[in-house]
Order: C-alpha cells, then sequence, then structure tokens
C-alpha cells in the first residue's frame, strides 16, 4: 500500500498561492497525491492538499467505480486499473463519491 | 465455454451431464391467480411447472457480459449456459425478466453480445437497468434498446396472467452517501399506476437494487423504495424481486414477499463477510453452485408462499 507515502509537505499559504498561479499543468509535482480505491473504499478517505497539487485516483477493484464532486468534477467510468487525476486551483473544501457506489465517499482540503 | 469445452466433441457425455448439471439459469416462478410462487432452478422447477397450471415466468439477472476478471473470466460463456438450461425446459416460461446489469461496462459490444445470448432463448423479456448499463457517456445504449415505450428513465408497467407487472429504475441520480434511488417523479408514476387497480390484483414489482434494506453499509437499498411499498402494501399479494447482490436472499413481510435472484456471472459476499462487496472467487469447481436463475410461479388462491432456489449446481 503506497497512499500515504507523500504526505510530508508543509503548509505555506503564500507558497500555495504562488503555486496557483505558475502551475505548470502537465508536469508532476513532488507533492502531487495518489488515491487508491481498495475494496470500494478511497484510500486515503480525506486528503490536506495546497493549491496546485494534482490528486491522481486507481482503481485496483475488479468493479468500475467514478469520482464524482458535484458541481466540481467528474470522472469517466475507472475499469480496473484506470487513472483519473484532477489539478486543485482554488481552495475549499471538495467533497466526493463513486457515482455507482454513493456509499463510496471521500474529501479533499485544499489550503 | 467458461473454460469448459463440453461442446467439443470427444468429450464423453457423463462430463455433457456434469456440465448441464451446475451450468446456471435463473429463478422460475409460476402465476396460476394469487400468489407468485418460485419453483427454484430449472430442474427442481420442471416437475412442479407441470403440475401447477397457469403462468410462469422467469427471472435472471446480473450477467455483467464484459466481465473478464478472475472470479469468473467468461461472464458471457455462463450467460450461455443459463440460455441453454433455459431451452431445455419442458414447459417454456411465458416470459422472462431479467433486473439489470446486464452488461459490465455499457459498451455496445457488451450489450450486442448478451442480446445475442439471451434472444437464443425466444422468450420476451423485460429489462431494467443496473448501474453497469448505465456508464456510456451519453447514457444511451440502454435506452435506445429496451428503453421505448418506457418512462422517465425506463420504468413501465404491464399485465400478464392476471398479475400486474412493474419494473422500476433504481440507479440513476444517486447522492453522496446514498443508496438506490427512485426518485419523485417515479413515485408519482407509480401512484398513478396503481390508481384504481383492486386490492386484489398480484403486484410484482421488480428492480435493480434491492427496494429493502438489505445491507447499508455496502448500498444494498434503496433510499426512497420504503415509499415504494408504502404504495403497494394494500394490495393483497405484493412480489419484489431483484438483483445487485448476486445471491438469493429472501423475507415475508406481511403479503409482501422479498426475493433477490443470483448473477448468472459472479457471485458476492454475504453482507459483511468480507472487506467489500466486489466479486468473489471460488474455486473453478464452486462456481456455478453461486450462479443461478429463479422462477415463479402463481398459484390461485393459495395463501401461503413458497420461495425455493436451487442453485446451477448443487
Ligand atoms: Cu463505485
Amino acid at each position: 500500500m503506497k497512499t500515504l507515502n507523500r504526505r510530508d509537505f508543509g503548509v505555506d499559504l503564500g507558497l500555495a498561492l504562488a503555486a496557483a498561479i505558475l502551475l505548470p499543468a502537465t508536469k508532476a509535482r513532488a507533492d502531487d497525491m495518489d488515491i487508491h480505491i481498495d475494496n470500494f473504499v478511497f484510500q486515503p478517505a480525506e486528503l490536506k492538499i495546497k493549491t496546485g497539487t494534482t490528486v491522481t485516483w486507481t482503481n485496483r477493484d475488479d468493479i468500475p467505480h467514478t469520482i464524482v464532486s458535484v458541481g466540481k468534477f467528474r470522472s469517466k467510468t475507472l475499469d480496473t486499473d484506470d487513472k483519473f487525476s484532477f489539478t486543485f486551483i482554488n481552495a475549499g473544501d471538495y467533497k466526493y463519491f463513486c457515482s455507482l457506489h454513493p456509499h463510496m465517499t471521500g474529501m479533499i482540503k485544499v489550503e | 465455454m467458461s473454460g469448459h469445452d463440453h461442446g467439443d466433441d470427444g468429450v464423453s457425455r457423463r462430463k455433457v451431464l456434469e456440465c448441464m448439471t451446475w451450468a446456471g439459469t435463473g429463478v422460475l416462478w409460476t402465476v396460476t391467480g394469487g400468489v407468485p410462487r418460485s419453483l427454484g432452478i430449472i430442474d427442481s422447477a420442471q416437475a412442479a411447472t407441470a403440475a401447477v397450471p397457469g403462468m410462469s415466468f422467469l427471472q435472471i439477472s446480473d450477467s455483467h457480459v464484459g466481465f473478464d476478471k478472475p472470479a469468473n473470466p467468461n461472464a458471457l460463456g455462463t450467460l450461455e449456459e443459463a440460455v441453454g438450461k433455459i431451452n431445455a425446459m419442458p414447459a417454456k416460461p411465458s416470459f422472462m425478466i431479467h433486473t439489470g446489469d446486464i452488461t459490465h461496462l455499457s459498451k455496445a459490444a457488451e450489450f450486442d453480445n448478451a442480446e445475442r445470448i439471451i434472444s437464443q432463448s425466444k422468450l420476451d423479456v423485460h429489462y431494467v437497468p443496473g448501474e453497469h448499463d448505465f456508464l456510456d457517456e451519453e447514457v444511451k445504449f440502454y435506452r435506445e434498446r429496451y428503453g421505448r415505450g418506457t418512462k422517465g428513465q425506463g420504468w413501465y408497467s404491464f399485465d400478464a396472467g392476471g398479475v400486474h407487472f412493474i419494473g422500476l429504475v433504481n440507479v440513476v441520480d444517486l447522492k453522496a452517501g446514498g443508496l438506490g434511488n427512485l426518485g419523485a417523479e417515479q413515485l408519482a408514476w407509480l401512484q398513478d399506476d396503481l390508481r384504481g387497480k383492486s386490492k386484489s390484483t398480484p403486484i410484482v414489482l421488480f428492480a435493480h437494487i434491492p427496494l429493502w434494506t438489505v445491507y447499508p453499509e455496502w448500498g444494498w437499498g434503496t433510499e426512497d423504495g420504503g415509499r415504494a411499498l408504502e404504495q403497494v402494501k394494500g394490495f393483497g399479494s405484493v412480489t419484489v424481486l431483484n438483483g445487485h447482490i448476486h445471491q438469493v436472499m429472501q423475507k415475508v413481510e406481511g403479503n409482501v414477499t422479498f426475493h433477490t435472484a443470483r448473477s448468472t456471472a459472479f457471485p458476492q459476499p454475504a453482507p459483511g463477510a468480507a472487506p467489500s462487496p466486489g466479486p468473489m472467487k471460488v474455486e473453478d469447481t464452486k462456481l456455478r453452485s453461486m450462479l443461478g436463475v429463479a422462477s415463479i410461479n402463481f398459484k390461485q388462491n393459495e395463501q401461503r408462499l413458497a420461495i425455493i432456489d436451487t442453485p446451477l449446481q448443487g
């Protein structure tokens, strides 16, 4: 399980604001984050990140899932091992869920 | 066919028979008036069907055509086995209902393959969608194929053998943290559909996700299912048929009988018996004991409801 290995970033609001402006959308950054879906669970279920961070979800179940944050973003259906990435430009709380299995929920806190 | 080459020449007849024994089908129900009665899978159903006059119909579910993971690398093959079993029945059911998840990923080819196999039963099939049938971007494949003459997202009703059948859709507009969902529009339609019906009319509700709360921790239930059940509880005989959970589960509550059918594709664990409701990998020799179909018998003047399911392989 490699879901929790990149949480060692510091919280620096000034830096976060700068990142929001300068963010190169295509390049993976050191503090980009991964979330895995295993056994119908988002791991980690809650994530605190800075603006400009790209989060990538990977479905490791044998059943398709989706990642939906109403009004914010919506993935296509992810089959086994499919990935979905979203870059968080704006601060705020992003609740999200799987529209196929709505009991699967997660939260991204962007500051 | 799912790794068993029993269609090939050179395979012994004994082997063929073994395969047939555990080939899965659905639940056969017979209808002769007031009360629905499940006769279990085809083998045990055969004798009973011959003895019981009246209408019978078949339920199959969760074919997941396109699924190819270890739990069953050939979901199309086991569906084909199920249809083979249906075709071997001495008494042909009047029609079939399919309670959703026809496909796994709502791909055009998956719908085509499912249709090609299921149509070999030469039975009328009444479908409701599962969440896996609504995955295409525009959510149109299911509706273009099966949605003609239906309301809203695909709900409808019809009459057969003196029974009023109602197909409901509870796999759209699901809310975060919630369960299956019928929605206000469908509930209003249901009320309208039932208006003026004699309370002695037997009612069969069918939908993909159970309308009753089986296990909310896994989303096995319908948020507003109770509001649909409220509308039918005054009727003398109500049967609620579902799929989605890939295992037989039933309960009787007053005049309402709830029943879920097996999948023809792969088993899922009993509630809470595993970390998730995902496909359950069982020994190859056991797989077909966990797949099946259901048959339903409506027996006139019979107040007691018996639902018996038998797997494809004992
Ligand atoms: Cu899901």
